[in-house]
């Protein structure tokens, strides 16, 4: 088990930057998440650590040990591919022991080895198949036995369970989560399914154009989300966010095209610190913390009905506001006849507020 | 996305020396030979086979004196022949038939299928001389199969390769070929998404339609490697010699079969490599219009 | 704008039309398979039959004879089953690996305009054929010193066809993906255990192809043999076959029949086995 850091690491393929000066340090035993859009620069950082990629710019560390210039196979990694990447012209069994196998493991050892993780990932029925041979559930599995049989320093995991159908999914992301908490490794995980990297992660490291713009504890990437990017690629469906001004004449208050939203006395003093009168801002509001109404709310929103979704225990319901859509998250029971226009309020303490440039607020 | 090497750069030229010796020892190598040879009189035996001496373009005025040119057996009339066989067997015959016959089985699996492309595969793959033999007797003037179909339903019997060595030879080749391109064009169309033909069927469009609007539209790239290809391996194809010999009377002396004599009969490799020569830059014509097809296939893709 | 009327077909003549579309069906597809199959009719009798006949008809009596003939010809058996194969697998080894370690390096290095390089090799190798360049490699194997040897007609037939056996061969390597040498990286595999315990195996069934490919053109080969060996106790079947001529150029009909069938028989045999392991089909790549 290892510490991971990045020191302003920096990943080149011609003129473009894949990964743009990346800090971390992820702590023995911590499971991290990179999440993002597709080109982020998230696969690619993990196939830094696992020296896949050749940094072009600053340095790496596992442990006490600086690996920048370290081939693949002397980092001591365990990882599971996207396509799992079991080999077709192996059994189940040799594939997993094929990190002992070149470790020179004697036969017995790898033997007892294997069977063990084998048990452990309930794959120990299966070690004289081939890969073509077994369901995908289990071929991921496998291909996690196999990252793990040499108990390697760090775990990395590059979407692992992308190719599952969505049953399956739920099912190997809670037992991934359990592995983890039983062996205890420090693991890098990269997804762009922010399901998976809350349910996982001890902290979520939120990537785009190859850099990092948020990390932390899921719940606060979630309560707390660091810029605009990171609101609107959280949460399902992701935060409103609605232009406006800030208005301090008056009643403070944000005035957007369609909107007043007078602000709470706290939002006020975090405002007046960091922003002037007239600066434009994102205010930002998750679909959960709005509710409908049957009658018009002051400092609430409203705005003819675009569209209604139901998605089973719950409901979507967007209504267009000037010219942007507000979508609210009801429970279906709740859902009212709904008139032509829609009223919506919310809980003025969910609000969040982003400068124009996407930075975070603090308001609380 | 550029991606780290598996290999490294050095092991990477190793792995590709092996490969790398046989290609310039066997192909760099004789193109740049020939070129020389054809500016000598070398010969097998003899004063010249040692000290083969410079003798500049008479090879090639040779080749081109216009007084005989084109009289049989001269390499004008090689030439014609060779373009008439290449246009009638490989661009008219091979390609047309091998579209055919995708388009005819296209969405048609089973047996019959099945069984007509085997055949056709079989038609390819069969040794040279096999094939050669199989039809010198299925052609032949009196008995062969061909004639004994013909006289059954009363039609003239003609001796194929002594009356029609040409148009022997020409069916022959596209017998022998078209396997390819129909092999080529079958997964060309296997390669179509389903939908567009759905749509098209949707909105109501005739077979003929199909074919025109969608089909070749989508598979033009692979007709033009078709096309490309055939040319140039039934330009190079040395076969007809092993049916008619270049004969009767050099009717069927198509330039590779004129090279050999050239060069082999009369072991005068000075003109057999001005020969080689010309035909090398005729191969390279044909390659460099696919290439320039292609770059303007790809600009507008 | 106008609209088309289209007046649906009634079920009578949707009946027809299909009817009509079976009948077409099965009149081409016979047509078709007569043109291919009517010239290999007689090939496939005559061998059993005594009679040196050209016209086609069922034996009688069925026999053996000619092949028992054909076996007693030393020359030409020898020429089958020792020079044939001599020459067929010493050059399916030599292009199939080569090709193979050639192909690896350009699917898997950084190698720059490695594209630009297969497709120019096999188009510089569709440029310079056999046929076209006969006399400067006729030339250069009296120079080696290779003339009238085994050796000779191997290093020419791999030098031709080992340009077209690299674009199959990168195609495959190529469909092929790295994450499979990559976990082996990861693994701790060194570079040439991850090609040898990794790549090598899978990539072994595009190697059986282009090694069966390479056989097959080898085996059927005519000029090269023709040209470059002159010991009758090194000929290959192409060549030898023609030992059942006359004199005059007329082949002894019932003997060059068996013969052929027998020639024939491994490139058939070969043919099923790959249309049975892998299905015979085009990669992706030759498209354009």
């Amino acid at each position: 088990m290892a510490s991971v850091t990045f020191h302003d690491v920096e990943k080149a393929f011609g003129t473009v930057k894949a990964v743009d000066g990346v800090n971390f340090t992820i702590t023995e035993g911590e499971f991290v998440c990179l999440l993002g859009p597709s080109g982020c620069g998230k696969t690619t950082t993990l196939r830094l650590i696992a020296g896949l990629e050749k940094a072009t710019g600053g340095n790496i560390q596992i442990g006490d040990l600086d690996v920048t210039h370290l081939a693949a196979k002397d980092r001591d990694i365990g990882m599971v591919f996207q396509d799992y990447a079991l080999y077709p012209h192996m059994t189940i069994g040799e594939n997993i022991g094929y990190p002992l196998k070149v470790r020179n493991v004697p036969t017995d050892a790898r033997a007892t080895r294997i069977g063990e993780v084998a048990k452990n990932l309930q794959i120990d029925k299966l070690l004289e198949r081939r890969p073509g041979e077994i369901s995908g559930g289990q071929q991921q599995r496998t291909s996690v036995a196999r990252a793990v049989v040499h108990e390697p320093q760090v775990f990395l995991f590059d979407e692992p369970l992308s190719n599952l159908d969505a049953k399956l999914r739920l099912e190997a992301r809670s037992f991934l989560k359990h592995l983890q908490r039983e062996v205890g490794v420090t693991a890098v995980y990269v997804t762009h399914d922010q399901a998976e990297a809350m349910a996982l992660a001890d902290r979520i490291a939120v990537m785009n154009e190859g850099r990092i713009v948020q990390m932390a504890p899921p719940l606060e990437v979630y309560h707390r989300p660091g810029t605009t990017f990171v609101a609107n690629f959280l949460g399902s469906p992701p935060m409103n966010l609605l232009p406006g001004k800030v208005a301090l004449d008056g009643e403070p208050r944000f005035v957007g095209e369609a909107f007043t939203i007078p602000m709470q006395s706290h939002v006020e003093t975090a405002v007046r610190q960091h922003l002037s009168d007239g600066a434009q801002v994102t205010v930002g509001i998750r679909p959960e913390h709005l509710d409908l109404s049957q009658d018009p709310v002051s400092g609430g929103f409203q705005g003819p009905l675009y569209a209604l979704e139901t998605l089973g225990p719950e409901s979507l319901v967007t209504l267009k506001v000037g010219d942007e859509l507000l979508t609210v998250r009801i429970f279906s029971d709740d859902a009212p006849q709904l008139a032509d226009t829609v009223h919506a309020a919310f809980d003025p303490e969910k609000l969040h507020v982003f400068r124009e440039n996407g930075e975070r607020i603090p308001v609380e | 996305m550029q991606r780290r090497p598996i290999l490294s750069l050095p092991t990477g030229a190793l792995f590709m020396l092996p490969a790398g010796i046989f290609i310039v020892a066997f192909i760099l190598l004789p193109f740049f030979w020939i070129a020389a040879v054809s500016f000598t009189n070398r010969t097998l035996t003899g004063r010249t086979a040692v000290n083969p001496e410079f003798v500049g373009l008479d090879n090639y005025l040779r080749l081109f004196d216009a007084s005989r040119f084109l009289n049989s057996g001269e390499f004008g009339a090689s030439l014609l022949i060779t373009g008439q066989f290449v246009f009638f067997s490989a661009i008219i015959g091979q390609a047309f038939l091998g579209l055919a016959l995708a388009w005819f089985f296209f969405n048609r699996k089973g047996w019959i299928q099945n069984t007509v492309t085997t055949i056709a595969i079989i038609a390819w793959i069969m040794p040279d001389v096999v094939v050669a033999f199989a039809w010198f007797a299925f052609l032949n003037g009196d008995g062969g199969t061909l004639n004994q179909i013909l006289g059954f339903f009363g039609l003239p019997t003609p001796d194929w390769l002594l009356d029609l060595p040409l148009v022997s030879v020409i069916i022959f080749n596209i017998w022998r070929g078209t396997a390819f391109s129909m092999l080529l064009f079958s997964s060309a169309l296997g390669a179509i998404p389903p939908s567009y033909l759905e749509t098209a069927n949707v909105v109501g469009a005739s077979t003929w339609q199909r074919l025109r609007d969608i089909i070749l539209p989508m598979i033009r790239s692979h007709i033009v490697t078709a096309l490309i290809l055939i040319t140039l391996w039934t330009f190079n194809t040395f076969t007809p010699f092993l049916l008619t010999g270049g004969g009767p009377s050099y009717q069927t002396e198509v330039v590779s079969i004129y090279t050999y004599r050239t060069a082999f009969q009369f072991f005068r490799f000075g003109s057999g490599a001005a020969v080689g020569m010309v035909m090398m830059i005729i191969n390279l014509g044909f390659a460099l219009v696919y290439l320039s097809l292609l770059r303007t296939q790809r600009r507008s893709a | 704008m106008t609209r088309a009327t289209r007046t649906p077909p009634s079920q009578a003549q949707r009946a027809a039309r299909f009817v009509l579309g079976r009948i077409t069906f099965y009149v081409g597809s016979s047509l078709f398979a007569a043109f291919f199959v009517l010239p290999l009719l007689w090939l496939t009798v005559a061998p059993f039959s005594t009679l040196a006949n050209l016209d086609l008809r069922l034996p009688d009596p069925w026999s053996l004879q000619n092949f028992e003939r054909v076996f007693e010809n030393g020359f030409a058996i020898r020429a089958l089953v020792q020079n044939s194969m001599i020459q067929g697998f010493g050059a399916m080894l030599l292009v199939t690996l080569t090709a193979t370690l050639a192909a690896y390096a350009l699917s898997r290095a950084n190698i720059p305009g490695t594209t630009a390089i297969t497709y120019g090799l096999v188009l510089f190798s569709s440029v310079v054929t056999g046929t076209a360049a006969m006399v400067p490699i006729f030339l250069m194997i009296v120079q080696l010193g290779l003339i009238d040897t085994h050796l000779g007609v191997i290093l020419v037939f791999t030098g031709g066809l080992l340009p077209a056996a690299v674009f199959i061969m990168r195609d495959f390597v190529d469909s092929i993906p790295r994450s499979y040498e990559e976990s082996a990286m990861v693994a701790g595999a060194s570079s040439w255990r991850v090609f040898r315990d990794i790549a090598l195996p899978i990539v072994r069934p595009g190697m059986m192809v282009v090694g069966v490919w390479a056989f097959v053109q080898v085996w059927g080969g005519f000029l090269i043999p023709f040209i470059l060996l002159r010991d009758a106790d090194k000929m290959p079947a192409s060549v030898a076959i023609y030992s059942f001529y006359t004199e005059a150029g007329t082949p002894l009909i019932t003997l060059t029949a068996a013969y052929s069938l027998l020639y024939t028989l491994p490139v058939l045999l070969l043919y099923l086995f790959v249309n049975w392991r892998y299905g015979f089909r085009f990669f992706g790549g030759i498209k354009s």
